[in-house]
Formats: C-alpha cells, sequence, structure tokens
C-alpha cells in the first residue's frame, strides 16, 4: 500500500478517534445543565469527563498537525479556506476549554451559570462547525487550479456540509447521554437514559437523512455502503438500549454509530482529500497534496512506534477512573 | 496590508501564548519536585505546597493549551503559502509534538488532578513527572520547527519546488535548536522560580503559613541561582550560533552599520532606528560585542551595510536590515532584566545563608515585584529572535512577504485579529483574578481538597472541577 493511502487512513482514524472521544465529552457539555438540575448533579456531569477532555481533544490537534505534515497542501487549502469557520471554532474552544477549569475555583453562582453555558454552548459549536468542514471537504468548495479557496464565508454553508454538522451534534448528544448513564447512578442516570432514548429517535432520523444525502452528493447510485448501513444500525443499537440496563452496551453502540459517520465521510473522501465545485480536475488528492517520500517514512516510524504507547496509557486513564461519579454525602460538603 | 495583518496577528497571539507556555513548563517541574520531596520525607507540609502550586499551574495549563491551538492553525489559516512550500518538513516535528508531548501532558495531568485518592503514592508521582516530560518534549518540537525557520537544515526542494525532509537528525542537531531549546527551557524554569519565590515572598511579608512558604522560597531560590547563572552564558552562546547563521540578527542588535574588530557594546544608545544610522552610543564597553558575538577577544563584526549589500548580491534587490530599534532594544531589556534577577537571586541565597530569609522586608517585597521580569525576559527574547529573522520566514528560503495566504482577504484577518484580542483580554483578566484569589485564599482550598473524602475504598470519588 502506498504512504501517501497509509497516512489518510491514519488521519482518518485520528478523526473518529477524536469524535469516539472528544464526542461524548461535548456530549455531556451540552447535556449537562439538562440532566443535572442543581449544582452538585451539574458538577457530577462535569467530572464524569473531568480527567479524559483534555486528551481527548488532544486527538483533534494531532488530526489537524497529521494533516500539516502529511499533506502540507491540504492543511493549508483547508484552513485557509475555512477562515472564518475556524476562528468561530477557535473561540468556542477557548471558552470551553478554561470553562471546565476555572467554572469550580469560585464560589459565585454567576461565574458558575456563567462558565456553565460557556461549557454548552462550545459543546454545541465545536461538533457543528467541524462537521460543516468535514462536509464542505466532500460536497466541495469553491478551488482554483492553484489549490487556491475562491469563495467566501458564505460559500462555507453548504446544505450537506450543515447537514453533517447537525448529524454529528446529534450523534454527540447521544454519545453524551449513553455516557452519563454510564457514568453515573440515581436520578443524574434515570434522566441521561431517559434523554438517551428521545434523542436516539432524532437521531436514527437524522442519520438516515443524511446517509442518504452523501449517497447524493458522491453520486455513486442508490445503494448505501456497508460503514453506512453499520452506522445507522448502531445508532438504531443504542437507542434500544439506552436507559436500559445495558448501559455498557449503549455507549459501545453509539460509539460505533459516531465512528461509523466519520468513517463512510473520509471513505467516501478518497482518493480526494478536498473536492474542488469549480472543477474535478481541481481536486486536491492524496497524491498531489502529499508531502515527500522520506517525510512520510520518518512519520510512519513515529506513529508506529509511539501510537500504540499512547493507545496504552490513555487506554489505562480510563481504566483507573471507571467508576461511576456521584454526590458526595451531604455532610462532607 | 494583508499580509502585515496577519504579521500582527501571529505575533499577537504568539507573544501571549508564551506567557503561559514558561509558567506551565517551569511550575510543573517544581510542583514535581514538590511532590518528591513530600515522597521522599512524608511531611505534609510539602504535599499541602503540591497541592496549592499544582492549581496555580492548572489555572494556566487551561489558557496555554487553548492559545496553543490558535498558533497550530495559524500556519495554515495564515500562512498557507508558507505551509505548503515547507509542511513536509515543518509539518512533522508538529506531528512529533503531538504524538509524543500532548497526549503525554494531556493525559497524565488528568490522572494527577483526578489521581491524588485513586493511584498509588508512587504511580501518582510518576504522573506529575509524566506532565513536566511532556511539557518540555512540547517545547522540543517546537524549537525544532522554529529552529528550522532561523537556520533551514536537512532538507532539499523536490520537482514540484517543495521543500522536502531529507534527513530528520539533522534538524535534531540543528545548532541553532541544541541552544536554543536549551535557551528557552531555562527561561522557563527561571519563570516558575520567580513565580513561586513571589507568592512565597508575599506570604512571608505577611508573616502567614510562614513553615510552608519559607519552604517553597527556598526551593525556588536554590533552583534559580544555578539556573540564572547558567542561562546567561547559554544566551551568551546562542548569541555566537545566531551571528554565525543569521548575522543580521546579531548585527541589528547591536546597531552596527560598519564591520568593526574589535566591537564595543554601548550600554545605552539614544536615537537609531532604521533611518538614524548615527545614534548617540552611550558607555560603551570595549571589546564586549566582540565576545558576546563570537566569544573572542578581538572577534569581527561585519556591520549591517555591508551584509545589506552581500544579500543583495545573493538574493537580489531588496532591504534584508531587521527592525534594528526593535532588535537594540529587546537584546538589552532581556540582558539587564537577566542581570537584576542574578543580583536578586545572589542576595537570595546570601540570605538563605544567613537564616534572615523571612526577615528581610526589602528583599521579599522586590522577590513579588520580580514577578514580571520573566514575562519581559522571553517577550523580549522572541522578539529579537523573530524579528530579527526578517524579511525572512524561513532564512534564505521564503521571505515573510511571500508567505501569506491568498485567499484570506484583510477584511477576514481584521475580524479574526479583533475577535482573538478581546478574547484574550477576557481570558487574560479571568487568569489573573483567579491566579491573585487563588494565590491569597488559595491554601485553605488546597486543605479542604486533601480532607474531602476519598481513598480507594470510598465509592465517591472527590469532585473536583
Amino acid at each position: 500500500m502506498q504512504l501517501h493511502t497509509i497516512w489518510f487512513i491514519i488521519i482518518t482514524i485520528l478523526w473518529i478517534g477524536f469524535f469516539v472521544l472528544e464526542g461524548f465529552d461535548f456530549g455531556v457539555g451540552m447535556l449537562h445543565r439538562f440532566v443535572g438540575r442543581s449544582e452538585i448533579e451539574r458538577r457530577v456531569c462535569i467530572n464524569t469527563i473531568g480527567p479524559w477532555w483534555d486528551g481527548n481533544e488532544v486527538w483533534l490537534i494531532v488530526a489537524g498537525a497529521a494533516m500539516f505534515a502529511a499533506f502540507p497542501g491540504w492543511y493549508a487549502t483547508m484552513f485557509s479556506a475555512l477562515y472564518l469557520a475556524l476562528v468561530v471554532l477557535l473561540v468556542a474552544l477557548f471558552g470551553r476549554g478554561v470553562s471546565f477549569e476555572w467554572r469550580g475555583k469560585r464560589d459565585d453562582p454567576r461565574w458558575l451559570t456563567g462558565w456553565s453555558w460557556a461549557t454548552t454552548i462550545g459543546s454545541l459549536v465545536i461538533p457543528l462547525l467541524v462537521g460543516v468542514a468535514l462536509g464542505d471537504l466532500l460536497h466541495g468548495l469553491p478551488v482554483n487550479s492553484q489549490h487556491e479557496f475562491t469563495g467566501n464565508f458564505f460559500s462555507l454553508l453548504t446544505g450537506y456540509g450543515l447537514m453533517t454538522g447537525v448529524a454529528l451534534v446529534v450523534l454527540c448528544l447521544l454519545h453524551g447521554a449513553t455516557f452519563l448513564a454510564l457514568k453515573t447512578t440515581d436520578e443524574v442516570r434515570d434522566r441521561a437514559g431517559a434523554l438517551g432514548r428521545v434523542i436516539g429517535i432524532v437521531a436514527i432520523v437524522v442519520n438516515i437523512a443524511w446517509v442518504a444525502w452523501t449517497l447524493v452528493v458522491i453520486g455513486h447510485g442508490t445503494f448505501p455502503e456497508p460503514t453506512q448501513i453499520f452506522g445507522v444500525i448502531a445508532v438504531i443499537i443504542a437507542t434500544l438500549l439506552a436507559g436500559s440496563a445495558n448501559d455498557g452496551w449503549a455507549f459501545v453502540a453509539s460509539g460505533f454509530g459516531i465512528a461509523a459517520a466519520i468513517g463512510q465521510i473520509f471513505i467516501s473522501l478518497y482518493p480526494n482529500v478536498m473536492v474542488s465545485s469549480t472543477s474535478h480536475a481541481y481536486n486536491l488528492t492524496v497524491n498531489n497534496a502529499a508531502a515527500g517520500h522520506y517525510g512520510l517514512v520518518v512519520m510512519t516510524v513515529v506513529a508506529l512506534l509511539f501510537f500504540p504507547i499512547v493507545l496504552l496509557y490513555q487506554g489505562w486513564s480510563f481504566h483507573v477512573f471507571r467508576r461511576r461519579v456521584s454526590a458526595p454525602p451531604p455532610s462532607s460538603g | 496590508m494583508a499580509n502585515d495583518l496577519a504579521r500582527w496577528q501571529f505575533a499577537t497571539t504568539s507573544i501571549y501564548h508564551f506567557f503561559f507556555v514558561p509558567v506551565t513548563i517551569g511550575l510543573a517541574f517544581l510542583v514535581a519536585i514538590l511532590q518528591t520531596v513530600w515522597y521522599r520525607t512524608d511531611n505534609p507540609e510539602y504535599k499541602r505546597m503540591t497541592r496549592f502550586f499544582g492549581t496555580l499551574l492548572l489555572i494556566n495549563v487551561a489558557i496555554g493549551v487553548v492559545t496553543g491551538l490558535v498558533q497550530e492553525f495559524e500556519f495554515g489559516m495564515n500562512w498557507s503559502t508558507y505551509s505548503r512550500y515547507v509542511g513536509g518538513v515543518f509539518g512533522a516535528p508538529l506531528a512529533m509534538e503531538g504524538i509524543l508531548a500532548f497526549f503525554l501532558e494531556s493525559t497524565f495531568l488528568g490522572l494527577w488532578l483526578f489521581g491524588w485518592d485513586r493511584l498509588p503514592k508512587r504511580v501518582h508521582l510518576a504522573c506529575i513527572w509524566a506532565v513536566s516530560a511532556g511539557t518540555m518534549l512540547s517545547a522540543m518540537f517546537i524549537l525544532i520547527a522554529n529552529s528550522w525557520m532561523q537556520h533551514p537544515v536537512g532538507y532539499k526542494i523536490d520537482k514540484q519546488g517543495q521543500a522536502v525532509l531529507s534527513n530528520v537528525w539533522a534538524l535534531f542537531v540543528n545548532p541553532t535548536f541544541v541552544w536554543g531549546y536549551a535557551h528557552v527551557l531555562l527561561a522557563s524554569l527561571i519563570t516558575g522560580c520567580l513565580i513561586m519565590l513571589a507568592v512565597s515572598a508575599w506570604y512571608l511579608r505577611k508573616r502567614e503559613h510562614v513553615e510552608s512558604f519559607h519552604r517553597t522560597a527556598k526551593v525556588a531560590l536554590i533552583v534559580l541561582i544555578p539556573t540564572i547563572v547558567i542561562q546567561m552564558s547559554v544566551g551568551n552562546q546562542l548569541g555566537v550560533i545566531e551571528a554565525k547563521y543569521q548575522p543580521m540578527k546579531i548585527a541589528a542588535a547591536e546597531a552596527q552599520w560598519t564591520s568593526c574588530q574589535p566591537c564595543s557594546f554601548s550600554v545605552f544608545q539614544i536615537g537609531g532606528g532604521a533611518n538614524d544610522k548615527t545614534p548617540t552610543e552611550l558607555i560603551p564597553i570595549p571589546h564586549l560585542l566582540s565576545i558576546l558575538a563570537t566569544n573572542m577577544w578581538n572577534g569581527a563584526v561585519t556591520g549591517l551595510d555591508q551584509l545589506q549589500s552581500q544579500y543583495e548580491q545573493k538574493y537580489g534587490p531588496g532591504n534584508y536590515v531587521p527592525d534594528v530599534f526593535i532588535q537594540y532594544w529587546s537584546m538589552r531589556v532581556m540582558a539587564y532584566l537577566a542581570s537584576l534577577v542574578l543580583l536578586l537571586a545572589v542576595w537570595g541565597g546570601w540570605l538563605l545563608y544567613k537564616n534572615r530569609l523571612r526577615d528581610s522586608r526589602l528583599f521579599l517585597l522586590l522577590c513579588m515585584w520580580a514577578v514580571v521580569t520573566p514575562f519581559l525576559m522571553n517577550t523580549a527574547g522572541w522578539l529579537l529572535t523573530e524579528s530579527g529573522r526578517q524579511p525572512w520566514i524561513v532564512q534564505g528560503l521564503q521571505k515573510t512577504v511571500n508567505a501569506s495566504s491568498p485567499s484570506v482577504s484583510a477584511t477576514e484577518i481584521w475580524i479574526s485579529l479583533i475577535a482573538f484580542v478581546l478574547s484574550y483580554i477576557v481570558l487574560a483578566a479571568a487568569d489573573l483574578v483567579l491566579m491573585l484569589r487563588y494565590s491569597r485564599h488559595g491554601l485553605a482550598h488546597a486543605d479542604s481538597e486533601a480532607a474531602e473524602p476519598g481513598g480507594p475504598d470510598t465509592a465517591v470519588p472527590a469532585l473536583t472541577y
């Protein structure tokens, strides 16, 4: 297999990893004000993702850096084309990132409510915008023969891109609800389960509509790809299991649903990395956007040596904090 | 216009980012030391101090991480021509940073923060050392990338006219990197020490928690004294390396328009800048510039005028002289403040030796105010490095003026610049309020956290956030 293709797969895996992991903490971020009714319950919700959200977000950084290193042309065109959308994304990342660390550092209710909304809004805006960006890669943006973007901010708001954003937000909500049900106890857990079932039904409808739209966009006939069928089934299973005693399996199913969603975008994209709506002759592909051979060999060695270690210690961290989180008894404050 | 704005944006966001980076690197290391002392001695005072300074560290990590994201995105957003041209070389250390450093730092920070009652003491201690290693590795890869812009090595230009990697090892042994990285690590340690010293001095002056903060003041001084001494000689060596590969940078730092041998160093000058080649130099110190630039008593320094004509011959017409005013003064701000910090550290060492540290109210007051110096020195150091590289974005390969994104308009950059600046003001204000409040009232908080229920046997973990 060509190194270009290997790096396309690695980048796909990084994006899948990002959404499967950070997806649940986006979901928890969006839901914590609604699942948690009191301050202590909201704290419980935030603390379910406490040890991990930062590590999860690194998947986004690494995905971006891997694109820069392996496909400089892709990184250059995509990041400059999405300029204003990325500005909004970054501001949302600021607000959300500091909200976790800072919210508990003061007891003032207005401080708490303010940062709590920063968490909620950030957790909504980030998957929405990343979804629009990934959808646009497949739908195509105006890109000329020099691989330069020729549109403006409004060219980014393609129908398919927006639909992709909405689909990912809904999948993150479902993933967050199944995660909360898995990681909490008592009323918080019941509420998360009940919410999961309702969100699940919406997610099934949205996911099927989005998959159908994807088929139209790529124009490969009407029969869905295996990944797409798998994704729809996973979301249905997650919905059926949400709120049942099988918390763990519900979470696994919603995780597969989100993985399949990201997977289908990249599978549909290959061998392009960014479609030009001006002319398909101007598409960026794994060949014309890639870095030099030697550089890719070096990066492949580094990834093969160190990525397994990262997976081991991240896995260990999930193991260490596997227990459910609940409110401390009232006496201890 | 768009190019200038993109430069302003990159300069603003990276200077801001680098307020927080050295705090994180320095404090992570010092907190790891405090926790190691606690692990070895089992003295609960050190556990208190580990938690206290650990929380100060966390407040800063949050902002360092999110502002770092901006830096990574900006290469593609604002400098797409640069990214397309050199991404095959420059992108590699950034990707390695993600895989080797960011995962390590963030995962183990989570484990450390939430693992107080979960992990065996030895494992928990290992976690904070892993965080510290992560912060230092991260700086390593960034310095590899940055040094490549100062002195490109290990690459070739391929058939499509793009820079591609040809020898990855050359990036790691690039002399600009080796000395630049040492310089940044030591600067970060100095930053951490001066923060720890300032907070400790504040408590010592108020005579509160004297036992605890006398210990941290001592740790800070013991680390600071050798670090600042080594740092000044490393900085000197970095100057010699830069004089070799980027002679414009050092000649401009001395406003040296004509070649000289031996060369004197002016303590101050009046005037100078792009259009004033004959500033009034005050207090010249003979031979000092020769030593700083070449390590030799009678070393020669080529003047800016000669370098300019050499560069015109080599690269074609254009202005190759960086902003002399910025070079001259950033060099001096850095060096003079470092000398003051050295004096302060030596004084502190003497007080420590005489066991009078807690009584010298003037010394403690100066320590509190000295907390601003690392931020000024760090900023001045980067101005010297980055402004001194101009007009190049990659020395000798690509000019900054040719590197920005053709598809991004000035209006768009105005929007982003305003959005970033406003966000950063809010973040800085909140960060400052939190840091000050926590520094003043945090100890009680750290104590109550330590007393929260937990322990491996209870079902209820502490709610950290």
